[in-house]
């Protein structure tokens, strides 16, 4: 499913999306209505309010969940406005994204994809970013959560690449703290404020950002996948355990 | 000596026919100890322990050595036997050597007035109840001695709150016995038994038992000798799930053996003392202290036989609390202790003294 | 050896070897270091505590996780949407079809597709036998971790009867493998309808047991009322779910509030139960409640399986359209969730697994603050967390 166009004089609306299984519904007027959500749309034109420029992509998926893109310097505010002001309290989740397609693939797998969908590409896909767009390689992303009225919004932000640092939640979602660490041994970025940002499941010392599109998954490269069905045994290895 | 039983004073009476010569006499009393005590921990282990904790948790227990899994324990302590002694790099050397056997000595200390018969005892000391009760406060040193020997922080912590357990319910233990010794009149333990044979209730209804009397300091008794075997409700210092054994901890080999041996030795003995003190130990109901068949032959078996019965019941209640019960935390078995079990045993015991005046 | 080692080069290689051995220092400023774990009885797993303790109490206490760390979110990169699902089970082992089920979801809701109602309601009932499987563990776990053991047996042996119905279905007792994108695997074998519905009426027993040996019992409540007390506020802003957000007074269940479509639970009748006080005992409580609740779900969905097909029509190589999205259920340990990026391929460009547990533990430095240690294990035992969770 491509992500449509942006529809001029909507902006920062990028995109209002009908579930999955309806037929795609083209953003003009001359066409049937697509189906609206209402109560998302208030919920972004709200954050537009409190926020303005600084909304620089969204996305909705009617009836189901909305996506906000934005700026980095605005994503330590956002957790105090929509927490304090918008009743979103609950603390879901905060990671991050990489949208460098993998220069690894699936390695010794891949031998199996071969056989399903023909010769693979030479070439690495683009990089495309997802929902609410992305103007970066790395994103951060966090969900809150509404537990009166039961929805949740997904924040995003872009980071530059030279620079992969942004404010912490931690001071507004207590839960954050956590989740920072993970993101900041796993990824690699920075969140300035945070009070104890030292490796959570790393060992001390891990050299590396392993959720990193370029960190290789190294089980991968060593050895195939011990499952794998009707594969010829590795060149110069006599016993594999192929069947299964 | 073929008088009353409260009449025998002095050691061993049962050897007083063969007439040994003191160094004899005393080896045959050491051997006797020393051979009862691995043999009643093992019997209260394999019965309480591994066949009636099964049973109660709805599990069979050891069932490959022996029939029935009846020799578990044997084979347990033939393997604890042949382990290597080893001995934390840290730990202080001689302390972390001496402190089980500070242990099982107080509990083979506690054997010796446990009267089986009237003339089936090691020792008769007329300050019986007194010398049990000061015996098992050693344990207490040694319990310490584990902890601060080990060199391990759960060691430690354990030891610590062991000794401010044990300390503590020591009081309602001697407490609860004091009512006894007042109705009594005499501290000596076959002396007890035989006041609960004679024991007539307002001087008129025979009752052979002090336990109606003294209902509430058996109670209380039973609940200090569940704290000083440090076992559940009162197992703090031993927590499992959150001192990994504690004073134990660093123990293997034969000297967690000690630890073991001496534990169900000692329930066996506060078994006994209970029996005795409350229960009328080897006495039989509605059979005076000075009829013949106490001082018969033939009693000398069924002596320790109705003992061992009333221990087994007792032992019972014990380990049947210890099974259902979740731990108290530390200061909620202090308080217990202060603040319910030692004003009970007061109210009691002055109850009893006035009782034993007026009637 | 060249130059001679100076008292200062001595001092940092020993503080070195200390500190690669992971050894307890005495600090002289404040009270001792306890290291519990990461192998202890009290921790389900790995889980590594740091206490920093003055006498009995706690002065400052941070958990440290990742000995079990698997790396999924790296391992969902390189796996085809089936292999994924395999990998999941073993997130929360203990109810280790719940962890298939938000996952499942997830890829279906991209591909647009929805399970037939039979695979539908048979998904639920499986999501429910797992919840069951899961709580009686905690129950018997929660007398052991406070030291009426024997709780621990019962749950052990009553729940063998939920497994072995798990795995007449599944043929797996633990990791069943058995959802898959578009219905399951398998359709239900004879019998197994009556048969679970017996299984329910001995888990209904068992509970009955529990309340009266445990959660009756005195010495527990002495051991856990007043303990460990979450304050609404901060369950949310720490993002506790499940039983332990309900049991501060929070009311919220996934299932009832917001439950993704291809789960049943508006086809039945059940409550959901919170408590205000917010303590150990309100957790333990809400979960005996739950576990009841789900033997009852169970029941009524037993009786009302529509007949049909097991499986939607789904192209044999699972390639899920490119998207986000986000499901999230009421797992047995809480709110567990998958954030799934898809690039069109045959295997996931992104997984977040939100798990329960990390989120809930993230909260015990803040709770054991001036707590006895005793009071840590009942605490823990009552955040009910299981580390395959928390370490992903």
């Amino acid at each position: 499913m491509r992500i449509p166009p942006i529809v001029s004089g909507e902006i920062p609306l990028s995109s209002v999306d009908a579930p999955p299984n309806a037929p795609d519904a083209p953003a003009e007027a001359a066409e049937p209505e697509p189906p609206r959500d209402a109560v998302r749309e208030a919920l972004l034109s709200r954050l537009t309010e409190e926020f303005g420029g600084e909304i620089v992509g969204s996305h909705i998926r009617v009836g189901d969940d909305l996506w906000v893109r934005v700026t980095r310097e605005a994503w330590p505010a956002v957790a105090g406005v929509v927490s304090r002001r918008m009743k979103f309290r609950f603390f879901d989740f905060l990671s991050g994204l990489d949208w460098l397609p993998s220069p690894f693939g699936r390695d010794m797998d891949s031998q199996e994809d071969i056989a399903v969908q023909g010769t693979l590409p030479k070439e690495l896909p683009p990089m495309v970013s997802g929902y609410a767009g992305g103007d970066t390689r790395f994103q951060v992303f966090a969900r809150v959560y509404s537990l009166t009225d039961h929805i949740g919004i997904t924040f995003k932000a872009d980071l530059p690449d030279d620079d992969l640092s942004v404010g912490t939640w931690s001071t507004v979602y207590a839960g954050a703290n956590w989740h920072e660490r993970e993101c900041w041994e796993m990824y690699g970025f920075t969140f300035t404020g945070h009070p104890y940002l030292k490796h959570l499941y790393l060992p001390g010392g891990f050299e590396g950002n392993p959720l990193r599109k370029d960190f290789p998954l190294l089980a991968r490269r060593v050895k195939p996948w011990p499952g794998i069905v009707d594969v010829e045994p590795m060149p110069g290895v006599a016993d594999e355990e192929g069947g299964d | 000596m073929s008088a009353s039983p409260l009449a025998l004073v002095g050691s061993a009476p049962v050897l007083a026919g063969l007439d040994p010569p003191y160094w004899a006499a005393t080896l045959i009393k050491v051997g006797v100890v020393a051979l009862l005590v691995p043999t009643t921990a093992l019997i209260l282990g394999i019965v309480f322990l591994f066949k009636v904790m099964s049973w109660m948790q709805s599990r069979l227990g050891p069932q490959e050595a022996g029939p029935r899994g009846l020799l578990q324990l044997l084979a347990d302590g033939a393997k604890f036997i042949q382990k290597q002694d080893i001995i934390p790099d840290a730990a202080d050397r001689f302390v972390f050597k001496v402190a089980p056997m500070v242990v099982l000595i107080s509990t083979f200390l506690l054997y010796v007035i446990i009267p089986a018969g009237p003339s089936v005892v090691v020792e008769s000391l007329d300050t019986g109840v007194f010398f049990a009760l000061a015996m098992s406060s050693i344990s207490v040193i040694g319990i310490l001695m584990a902890g601060w020997g080990s060199a391990n922080k759960f060691a430690l912590m354990s030891g610590i709150r062991a000794a401010g357990q044990l300390i503590a319910y020591e009081l309602p233990m001697v407490l609860a016995v004091v009512g006894v010794v007042i109705q009594a009149g005499t501290m000596n333990l076959n002396g007890i038994i035989a006041a609960q044979a004679d024991f007539k209730l307002f001087g008129v209804v025979p009752f052979p038992l002090f336990l109606l009397t003294q209902l509430p300091m058996f109670l209380v008794f039973l609940a200090a000798a569940q704290a000083e075997l440090t076992q559940p409700p009162f197992d703090m210092p031993v927590a499992e799930s959150e001192l990994v054994g504690g004073y134990q901890v660093e123990y293997s080999g034969f000297r967690f053996l000690f630890f073991f041996m001496g534990e169900f030795a000692t329930a066996f003995a506060f078994a006994a003392l209970a029996s005795v003190l409350f229960l009328g130990g080897w006495s039989l109901p509605f059979v005076a202290s000075d009829s013949d068949f106490y001082t018969s032959t033939a009693f000398w078996l069924i002596g320790p036989v109705v003992l061992f019965t009333k221990i087994m019941l007792v032992s019972f209640l014990i380990f049947w609390f210890r099974f259902t019960y979740p731990r108290f935390r530390e200061d909620q078995l202090q308080k217990v202790c202060w603040k319910y079990l030692i004003p009970i045993c007061l109210v009691w015991v002055s109850f009893t003294a006035i009782a034993k005046v007026v009637w | 050896m060249a130059a001679p080692v100076s008292e200062r080069d001595q001092l940092a290689y020993i503080a070195n070897q200390a500190a690669d051995a992971r050894v307890n220092l005495e600090f002289e400023s404040e009270g001792m270091t306890l290291n519990m774990g990461p192998q202890h009885p009290a921790t389900h797993g790995t889980l590594r505590i740091l206490a920093k303790l003055d006498g009995e109490q706690v002065i400052s206490c941070e958990p440290m996780p990742g000995y079990m760390h698997r790396g999924y979110e790296k391992l969902c990169e390189v796996r085809t949407y089936p292999q994924v699902t395999t990998l999941v089970n073993r997130i929360d082992w203990l109810g280790s079809f719940a962890n298939e089920v938000p996952w499942i979801l997830a890829a279906e809701k991209l591909m647009g597709i929805e399970a037939p109602p039979r695979a539908q309601h048979i998904r639920t009932i499986l999501f429910e036998l797992s919840r069951i499987g899961n709580i009686a563990l905690f129950l018997g776990d929660l007398g052991i971790q406070l030291g009426g053991i024997t709780v621990g047996f019962y749950a052990f042996r009553d729940r063998e009867h939920v497994l072995n119905q798990v795995e007449a279905v599944t043929g797996g007792r633990f990791h069943p493998n058995f959802d898959r994108i578009g219905g399951l695997k398998d359709d239900l074998p004879k019998g197994w309808i009556a048969e679970t519905k017996a299984a329910m009426v001995k888990v209904q027993k068992f509970c009955d047991q529990v309340e009266d040996l445990l959660i009756g019992n005195e010495i527990f409540q002495s051991r856990t009322r007043g303990i460990g007390v979450i304050p609404q506020h901060v369950a949310q802003s720490y993002g506790l779910s499940g039983a332990n957000a309900r049991g501060s007074g929070i009311d919220w269940d996934l299932r009832r509030d917001s439950c993704p479509p291809g789960l049943v639970y508006d086809k039945c009748d059940w409550t959901v139960w919170t408590h205000p006080d917010g303590d150990s005992f309100s957790r333990s409580w809400i979960r005996l409640q739950e576990t009841r609740e789900a033997a009852k779900i169970v029941d009524q969905l037993l009786d009302t399986i529509p007949s049909g097909p097991i499986m939607a029509k789904v192209p044999r190589i699972i390639k899920v359209p490119e998207g986000e999205a986000y499901v999230a259920t009421e797992n047995p340990l809480g709110e567990m969730g998958y954030y799934l990026v898809s690039k069109g391929d045959l295997y996931p460009f992104r997984v977040k697994i939100r798990s329960a547990s990390f989120n809930n533990i993230s909260i015990v430095p803040w709770l054991c603050k001036g707590v006895y240690v005793p009071d840590v294990i009942s605490i823990l035992a009552s955040l009910y967390f299981i580390l395959g969770d928390i370490d992903r």
